[in-house]
């Protein structure tokens, strides 16, 4: 039985009885005819989720009170349908089942529901008990991959767009005010330019949910705005550089870059924190699922700060000099942060050493920008080129190239590339996953630089701060239309973001978690137990000779022989040496080991004429070993 | 040019008046829940470490016998009482709600009280005692009332039987009832003397169990470390099973008729299916002394045994671990177990005098929950069950502090079954008969006589 049949059924009944049902997961459709009657009362119980705890991830949870019915029914079919299903052809999706099944594509999480007949290769595992669990598990996953994939129906808003219509149209020559002109009056009032000459440019950032701005002027002017109702929430002068502005968690902290340090500041505008390791910081990022903040600056050095208790949680020293990109990977929260040697290299708290690195440009790397699947990375570098990048696998896709090196980019929820260079900031559509010949949309603001540019969440609005302001403009068609309340909610009450703030809390993660690929969590290692202890044991004596070559058991090698007093605290040293296996001791049992061996290989074997009467005495076995 | 850019409505996505619920649309794009998998995992370990702490299993201690608890009937009819019968021939009926005593014959046996039981029906409140002193009483609170406390009440009949019983159980649905002492003796209610006698062997009988679904079958277990099955239809035996220890108690399983579950002298609970009982179904092994009760939860899915080592474990039974362990500071060895028949609560009688009443499952609380709650519970169930091969989930669900005398047996027991399996595979080895392993669920089987 596979899912598409599964689904032919579902629509069946569906389109029958206006319910469907869930028990006859072995029906074939034809049978299905004289069965959906039966199931009306069994209707769907499936429905969108109600609470936060039902949904993300769970698209593979099913409620379990169906499954001694489905068992039962399943039963049922299989003694009946043997002989029709062994005559029976292979059938081919519809149209619709085919629709479902590429919608389903991206709810697959790496299990494919198969199509028309074909049986899923079986996953084969030595315990018998196991057995039946996996199949039954891969077969709630894959009901539930279709499910998910038709319970998009359930979303209301439909993405924006820009089209041109005629052969002559195009669609970067739309300006602002004509697009103004066929724009309803809320989305009217995104179009604005606000004119701050006297402090800029301005650097910014908006909260994951896109209602509030950040603004950072380099010489020191500060504000935020919820910007759709131009509310100003905080405005204060430091007095002194910034460099970049970063929200924190939520509208309630934000952390500032300035001269010396990082600082962070609450919604009135009160300094909190003044984050004193974060020396001359050029570039913030923050990992919100982690409550970290990770920097770097002119010491070059990452640093990041767990934000909920202040300790350094990671400080690694990429070696390339002062350093002023950084962008925060939403899929895995890797840190990726561009070089002055046109390196990428990307950052994991807890390990010293880059994850990975990447040469991506020949001059310095001006800026960057990660898709939020995170599949793709755009790079600009000083050299004038700007490249898309694969970084599954750290392939370069393609280049563009603006007139002079893109000073800001950003890639939007639905895919778009915005880079800001000189005066202009130009958006490209499709840029990442094909090559594309002409701009999206592009807008030019005479005697200005660019400095940066945010696409707004959840909205199709591109924010960009300049040397005289900041501006705002409509894109169709870059935010993801259907937010989801419980991850980041642009109508979010105060009561609301309060339970949101105390359950991202709860939920805070581990910097262990963050790696590449961030679905290791609780995979099956295939390695053997033997393999496994021989690796913890090869990396054991590697930290133990990296550790013997930096000098730290020099005091700690208590000789035996030691002429003089015997005083009690040596003996106790001593004494607590000997519990101790380290490596030396490993090292020694194994060469005892070897020696033993080799004398037993040495051994003469005494041959079978010369055993005579007691030869069951010899024992091969032990002479062999 | 075709335009259309996203322009919410603050109405459409906001409620209307402040006794609305607020809206929250979803969705479920795996895009917009990155590091789901972490996400949960964290969900999971939280979960995990809030069941340990709500894990308060035990709720009261019923105080009032004078010597130790050794047999204790729960009432199928009325889920507030259960009757218990102690050392020194008394007889307690305990209100679990109020946790109060509501009824005691202080006499009611010469020496232990050594098994009781409910008459079922429920029109009465009878119940069927018997001690030592070789006599079966019938009670009732209603109809013995006491004339003042202290005092033993009237008994409704007492049966007087030829040796001392060993334990009682009343026929499901016929004015029956078994007691076993050195034979099982079938008793008419109305009539003086038994009407029948079974015996096979001659040994000392240790408890008899009549099957309540399967009403005409009964089992029995015996000091020569035998369990018989009879036939009442027939009056004869079925079957008869020698295990290399004896078997304390019996339970049926009370949805398969044919599964039934005993408490072994080797420490081990067996399951058998009295179809086959050349192998038992399962061997929960963790108590590290004898097992002296079994019960199981009226689902047939959980297991409860009390055992000599002091302590109290709970069983999936097709699991081979117990899944909780519950003992007490003041608890000493465990002589009666029971399942309450609501599947949430436990009771142990024990040889300190004490009847304890446990939650079955340590971390759960009764009372109304509201939708939230429930979902929450659910899914934290879920994220449990899913991580719990992680090993730090695991590590935090598996955690138990047992006391010291348990773990250090237990630790002195498993190096004895591994030296003793060591010792085997060793002989296997130099063994050339090339004999077949014996599987664990047969080891402890002697041997199957079936009629």
């Amino acid at each position: 039985m596979s899912v598409t049949d599964k689904l032919a059924l579902r629509m069946h009944t569906e389109a029958e009885g206006g319910s469907f049902s869930k028990g006859n997961v072995s029906h074939t459709a034809r049978q299905e005819d004289a069965d959906h009657t039966n199931n009306a009362d069994d209707s769907d119980d499936e429905r969108a989720p109600r609470t936060l705890r039902d949904a993300p991830a769970k698209s593979d949870r099913t409620p379990s009170a169906k499954m001694p019915k489905q068992r039962d029914n399943k039963k049922r079919s299989k003694s009946s349908n043997k002989d029709e299903d062994s005559k029976k052809k292979k059938r081919e999706p519809d149209a619709i089942e085919k629709e479902i099944l590429a919608k389903s594509e991206k709810y697959q999480r790496g299990l494919k529901p198969t199509m028309g007949d074909e049986k899923p290769a079986a996953i084969k595992v030595r315990s018998k008990k196991a057995q039946p669990k996996i199949e039954h598990e891969k077969r709630r996953r894959e009901i539930a991959i279709i499910d998910a994939a038709r319970s998009e129906m359930l979303l209301t808003e439909q993405a924006g767009y820009l089209e041109a219509e005629g052969e002559m149209e195009r669609t970067y020559k739309v300006t602002q005010d004509q697009l103004a002109d066929s724009l309803d009056i809320n989305s009217r009032a995104k179009i604005f330019d606000l004119k701050l000459e006297e402090f800029g440019p301005y650097v910014m950032d908006y909260t994951t949910n896109g209602r509030h701005l950040l603004l950072g002027g380099r010489k020191g002017h500060l504000a935020t705005i919820d910007w759709r109702s131009g509310r100003l929430g905080a405005e204060f002068h430091v007095r002194e550089t910034i460099r970049d502005v970063c929200w924190l968690h939520n509208e309630n902290l934000f952390a500032v870059a300035q001269k010396k340090y990082a600082y962070i500041y609450d919604h009135s505008g009160a300094e909190v924190h003044c984050l004193q390791k974060h020396v001359e910081p050029t570039a913030l990022g923050f990992l919100p699922f982690h409550f970290l903040l990770a920097s770097t600056g002119m010491t070059g050095r990452l640093m990041y700060q767990d934000v909920t208790e202040g300790r350094i949680i990671g400080e690694h020293k990429p070696g390339y000099g002062p350093n002023h990109v950084l962008k925060v990977n939403p899929y895995n929260a890797v840190v990726h942060m561009g070089h002055g040697n046109g390196i990428v290299t990307m950052w994991s708290p807890r390990q010293s050493q880059p994850l990975a690195k990447m040469l991506c440009h020949k001059g310095p790397v001006q800026a960057m920008a990660i898709d939020r699947s995170g599949t793709y990375m755009a790079t600009s570098g000083l050299d004038g080129s700007l490249k898309i990048w694969d970084i599954r696998n750290f392939k370069a896709l393609h280049e563009y190239s603006t007139m002079r090196p893109a000073q800001s980019l950003d890639i939007s929820q639905r895919g778009l590339l915005a880079a800001g260079w000189g005066a202009n900031v130009t958006v490209w559509k499709d840029a990442l996953v094909t090559k594309v010949d002409a701009p999206y949309m592009k807008r030019l603001l005479p005697s200005t630089t660019v400095s940066d540019v945010r696409f707004v969440p959840y909205d199709d609005v591109l924010g960009y701060g300049h040397s005289s302001g900041l501006s705002s403009i409509v894109i169709p068609g870059a935010g993801e239309p259907n937010f989801d309340a419980y991850v980041a909610n642009p109508f979010e009450t105060t009561k609301q973001r309060q339970e949101a703030e105390v359950k991202q809390l709860l939920d805070k993660l581990a910097p262990e978690t963050i790696q590449l690929d961030p679905t290791f969590i609780g995979r099956l290692d295939p390695r053997s137990r033997d393999q496994r202890q021989l690796e913890l044991l090869e990396e054991k004596r590697d930290q133990y000779a990296k550790d013997k070559a930096g000098g730290k058991y020099l005091d700690n090698e208590v000789k035996n022989k030691m002429k003089g007093r015997n005083s009690s605290a040596k003996r106790f040293a001593r004494k607590r040496l000997n519990n101790i296996i380290d490596l030396k001791k490993l090292n020694e049992i194994e060469s005892a080991k070897k020696k033993q061996q080799e004398s037993e290989a040495k051994r003469r074997k005494i041959p079978e004429s010369e055993k005579g009467a007691l030869g069951r005495f010899y024992d091969e076995k032990r002479s062999t070993a | 040019m075709k335009i259309k850019a996203l322009s919410r409505s603050t109405t459409e996505y906001t409620r209307e008046t402040k006794s609305d619920i607020q809206k929250l649309p979803r969705n479920i794009d795996p895009e917009l829940h990155p590091l789901e998998r972490a996400r949960e995992y964290k969900r999971a370990l939280n979960a995990a470490k809030l069941e340990r702490m709500f894990a308060k299993p035990f709720l009261a201690s019923l105080s009032g016998h004078i010597d130790g608890i050794y047999s204790m009937a729960k009432n199928p009819w009325d889920l507030e009482s259960v009757v218990t019968g102690s050392g020194d021939g008394e007889l307690r009926m305990w209100s679990l709600s109020s946790h109060e005593t509501v009824w005691r014959a202080p006499e009611a046996h010469r020496g232990i009280v050594k098994g009781v039981c409910n008459i079922p029906g429920g029109e009465t409140d009878r119940f069927l005692s018997v001690g030592t002193d070789k006599l079966a009483k019938v009670w009732s609170r209603s109809e013995s009332a006491v004339a003042s406390d202290g005092i033993t009440p009237e008994t409704v009949a007492t049966y007087t039987g030829k040796h001392a019983f060993s334990g009682i159980d009343h026929h499901r649905n016929r004015p029956l009832f078994a007691t076993s002492s050195s034979l099982i003796e079938i008793w008419d209610v109305d009539r003086s003397e038994p009407i029948t006698n079974l015996t096979w062997g001659a040994d000392t009988i240790n408890t008899v169990k009549m099957n309540q679904t399967e009403v005409n079958v009964l089992a029995t277990c015996g000091t020569d470390r035998s369990i018989i099955l009879y036939d009442l239809r027939t009056n004869s035996p079925l079957a008869k099973l020698v295990m290399t220890l004896s078997t304390n108690a019996i339970s049926w399983n009370p949805m398969e008729a044919f599964m039934f579950a005993t408490a072994n002298e080797d420490h081990n609970v067996y399951t058998f299916d009295m179809r086959r009982m050349d192998h038992a179904v399962n061997v929960l092994r963790d108590h590290v002394s004898a097992v002296m009760d079994v019960d199981y939860s009226p689902t047939g899915q959980e297991l409860v045994s009390g055992s000599y080592d002091r302590s109290v474990r709970l069983w999936d039974v097709n699991k081979g671990h117990s899944r909780d362990i519950y003992h007490a500071k003041r608890m000493q060895r465990v002589f009666c177990v029971k399942y309450t028949l609501d599947n949430n609560y436990v009771l142990s009688g024990s040889d300190d005098s004490n009847l304890r009443l446990w939650r079955a499952r340590a971390s759960q609380r009764m009372g109304a929950k509201s939708n939230r709650e429930r979902s929450a519970i659910e899914y934290a169930d879920k994220l449990k069950d899913r991580f719990a091969y992680v090993p730090e989930v695991r590590k935090v669900l598996q955690h138990r502090n047992v006391p010291k005398g348990i773990k250090k047996a237990s630790r002195t027991k498993q190096d004895m079954l591994q030296s003793r399996k060591r010792k085997e595979e060793n002989t296997r080895k130099h063994d050339k008969s090339g004999k077949p392993r014996v599987p664990e669920r047969k080891k402890a089987i002697l041997g199957v006589t079936n009629k």
